[in-house]
């Protein structure tokens, strides 16, 4: 009974990143941010969903199913985030810094203009 | 319980799916696909929890594996506008 509650919350808390992560890189200004709010998806909310099932599913095969994606994920995701990241820089996209935000807004949306240029 | 995790899945599919749309950049669209592809993988995941059917933490696996190539590959083709030409003696036939 203890483990299915706790394997209750792990999941359910795993679906609450899982939608922070997404309103996260949907509202982030930048490219860099929005990696930033996508990769939390990709660790804390693929870890505790897969930690919820693996206890659901005990010492079986589907167990160990799950610990390979996980320690793929663990590998894959960084690899994407900093080729993502390289390849955004080499695209000429300039992260937005702070002293961008201390301009007026005018500014800004001009400074959005030439920092989001696809 | 699974039926929870999987509406909360949806939900931020589509929200993913907003920011592919939206997104100014390429970029923003190769993040959002990749995201989408994180979130299928833990749908597909649930799913077979939900319909006691273990062999789609298979598909589960597979699917993590092409979404990593896919977008590594987007990438590279962004970034050096072919995938790599055998011959050339440039190294930009490596990522």
């Amino acid at each position: 009974m203890f483990l299915d509650v706790l394997s209750w919350i792990l999941i359910l808390s795993g679906g609450v990143f899982g939608v922070i992560s997404a309103i996260g890189v949907l509202r982030m200004p930048d490219i860099y941010t929005r990696m930033h709010a996508a990769s939390i998806a990709d660790t804390i909310a693929l870890g505790l969903m897969c930690g919820g099932m693996m206890l659901q599913a005990g010492w079986t095969i589907v167990t160990i199913k799950l610990i390979l994606i996980l320690v793929f994920i663990f590998f894959a995701s960084p690899t994407t985030t900093h080729a993502l990241a390289k390849a955004a820089i080499a695209g000429g996209i300039k992260p937005i810094l702070h002293e961008d935000r201390r301009k007026k807004v005018s500014d800004k949306t001009s400074n959005k203009g030439k920092g989001e240029k696809s | 319980m699974f039926i929870a995790a999987t509406i909360a899945i949806i939900i931020a599919m589509v929200l993913a799916l907003m920011r592919a749309l939206l997104g100014p950049t390429i970029y923003d669209r190769v993040l959002a696909v990749n995201l989408f592809g994180t979130k299928a993988l833990l749908l597909i995941a649930v799913m077979g929890f939900l319909t006691d059917r273990p062999e789609f933490l298979d598909i589960a696996l597979v699917y993590a594996l092409i979404n990593f190539i896919a977008t590594i590959a987007i990438m590279k083709f962004f970034r050096f506008a072919h995938l790599g030409h055998p011959h050339q003696g440039d190294n930009l036939g490596d990522l």
